[in-house]
């Protein structure tokens, strides 16, 4: 088990460092410069100065030797100093150590996720189970129309709708934002009920489509298990219903799963710039988005890189997963 | 044995499934919508009227006007031709490389393979939306450019999907036959095996094209993607979005466009898969 988990950690060093690559090049070799936008801002920037700027930067070498330096210094988890006016390393502006845990940006947007994914898993599952157990039923029948209209949910619209319905139309919940004005004031258990009720819209819409997946694909899976052998078996013996679902055919249904949400990864990481814009939400996201914005290359393969990074590390916890669930795959 | 042939065959079956049908109904729908949209649109869509700005649905304006007084019926007819064009031409784009490079990875197999299979691994590893978001807002944000980088970055399904068929069928008899008689590798691969494995990249693509739309209109949104005055439904959720006090309408209408239309695409995607299925052929009949 350790020396799997090892290797797979080894492995894992050539993709990072392909995934950066690719990035990269595809970022430096996009047409304009980052200096653009200072011309912009600053229309009477003379040519010398932004020359002595791109070289400040290093933006007038050979791209393989600016990929070279950014990697030699990102194995020292330094990505650089941001280019915006305030030209903070990209590290500080992740995860800023002088902030409390709950304010750094990469804990945020990975709080989020892993809270969606939760809530994906927990109320996934029972919806598929049941759609299998009871298929071509009517609670089959209305999930699987909730299935195909949360496959086809823009997950903005959905944001728009729920903030106009709770928050402006009967003002239950607070659209923006992670925290009310008044937080600091408030007493302990106001304060935690406060930040619980900033995280429900978010959390609701950025799980909204992975729940449609999931539980369609736990109900086939479910399906596909219930019709084997050995449950039949299982039945045959006078188990009772509940536990041959539950025990018996829960396990294996639920391999295909632990893939499916390590697969799922990047596309909640990617989500999250279009859910925290809308929300108001000071992620990595919002981060990503205002940097790509002023071209500023190290914050966005900064972020990229940490993106990557987390996606891997989703991947490989499902193998994990897989791992400690599938009795087969750990005697290989 | 003219009832049995391939086509009637999958016609009867794509045939019962009525929501793909029902969504097939739509899709053309659209396509007439957006082939006619002048003739069609109550009002030119870039007509500002300051008199009439954020005026709720009504009779002069059946879905209201947004903050320039623009009728939105107007503007999301002449949006539906973004939808489709970037859907098209996004998955056109992703098809053709996904099936090229799919093909020389399973036909050639050996180390060309591994690197493509590597290659693969690591693009699906990198948050797509995050790298589309950057690259656009870098090249500037033309529907040309919207859709070469949707297409550039999608490909990498279709082409293990290609890669798998060609892995099963290299081997088969007819391919060898040919072989045996001379045929060359391009003709093998394009004239023998291409051909037989089209239709689960048809499905795929018609299920990409309601991918490429979802993130088109979500770059839209963002005002990274189609870029006003030239309506999208992306863009005038954005209006939505400024304006979501006081004027529903310009969330409501569009968002529910992008839903109908996605859906319609995706039913279609599963009807068609479930009729070229042979596996699935002659149960129920």
């Amino acid at each position: 088990m350790i020396t799997y988990l090892f290797k797979r950690l080894l492995e894992m060093v050539p993709t990072l460092i392909g995934i950066t690559l690719i990035s990269f090049f595809i970022i430096h070799l996009a047409p304009g410069k980052p200096t653009d936008v200072l011309a912009e801002l600053n229309p009477k920037i003379t040519p010398e100065a932004r020359e002595k700027l791109e070289k400040y930067y290093g933006l007038d070498k050979p791209i393989m030797v600016q990929y070279g330096m950014w990697l030699k210094r990102v194995v020292k988890f330094d990505f650089g100093e941001s280019f915006s006016t305030d030209r903070r390393p990209v590290m500080e502006k992740i995860w800023d150590t002088k902030q409390p845990l709950l304010e750094r940006r990469l804990f945020i947007t990975f709080m989020l996720n892993l809270l969606s994914l939760f809530i994906i898993l927990i109320i996934a599952m029972p919806i598929g189970i049941a759609s299998a157990t009871h298929q071509y039923s009517l609670y089959d029948k209305i999930t699987t129309v909730f299935v195909f209209i949360g496959f086809a949910m823009p997950s903005f619209w959905l944001a728009l709708l729920l903030m106009m319905y709770f928050g402006i139309h009967h003002n239950w919940l607070p659209i923006s934002g992670l925290k009310s004005m008044n937080y600091e004031s408030l007493p302990l258990l106001e304060q935690i009920w406060d930040r619980g009720r900033h995280l429900i819209l978010p959390i609701f819409v950025s799980a909204f489509t992975g729940l449609a997946a999931d539980s369609r694909f736990m109900r086939s899976s479910m399906l596909e298990v219930i019709r084997q052998d050995y449950i039949t078996t299982a039945r045959a013996k006078g188990l009772p219903e509940r536990t041959v679902i539950y025990k018996h055919a829960l396990k294996n249904a639920l391999l295909p799963i632990i893939t499916l949400m390590g697969l799922s990864v990047p596309g909640l990481i990617g989500g999250s710039v279009i859910f925290e814009n809308i929300f108001g939400i000071p992620g990595m996201g919002q981060l990503f988005y205002a940097s790509v914005m002023t071209r500023d290359y190290p914050l966005v393969m900064g972020i990229l890189t940490v993106g990557a990074i987390l996606t891997l590390l989703g991947n490989l916890l499902a193998d994990l997963g897989y791992m400690i669930a599938d009795p087969r795959i750990r005697a290989k | 044995m003219s009832d049995y042939s391939i086509k009637k065959l999958f016609w009867k079956r794509f045939k019962r499934n009525k929501l793909a049908i029902a969504g097939g109904v739509v899709v053309l729908a659209l396509f007439f919508i957006a082939a006619v949209a002048p003739f069609i649109s109550p009002l030119n869509p870039n007509d500002i009227d300051r008199r009439h700005i954020l005026e709720p649905p009504g009779a002069g304006h059946l879905l209201g006007t947004d903050d320039l007084g623009r009728d939105v019926l107007s503007r999301m007819i002449y949006g539906s031709r973004i939808s489709l064009s970037v859907g098209f031409v996004a998955v056109g784009i992703a098809t053709l490389i996904g099936m090229l490079v799919g093909a020389i990875s399973g036909y050639y197999a050996g180390w060309l393979d591994r690197i493509i299979m590597r290659f693969i691994d690591i693009m699906l590893s990198i948050p797509t939306f995050f790298l589309i978001l950057a690259v656009i807002a870098f090249i500037g944000p033309s529907i040309w450019n919207i859709m070469i980088v949707i297409g550039l970055t999608s490909w990498m399904g279709v082409a293990r999907l290609v890669r798998a068929e060609f892995l099963s069928l290299k081997e088969r008899e007819f391919v060898l036959a040919a072989k045996a008689l001379g045929a060359g590798d391009m003709r093998i691969i394009f004239g023998h095996i291409m051909v037989n494995s089209l239709s689960p990249v048809f499905v795929s693509a018609v299920l990409g094209v309601a991918g490429a739309i979802l993130v088109e209109s979500a770059l839209s949104f963002l005002g990274i993607g189609i870029q006003p005055p030239i309506p999208s439904w992306g863009n005038i959720l954005t209006l939505g979005k400024d304006n979501l006090e006081i004027a529903w309408w310009l969330s409501v209408f569009p968002g529910l466009a992008i839903l109908i239309t996605v859906l319609s695409y995706n039913l279609v995607g599963e009807g068609l898969r479930d009729a070229l299925d042979p596996r699935l052929w002659g149960s129920g009949e």
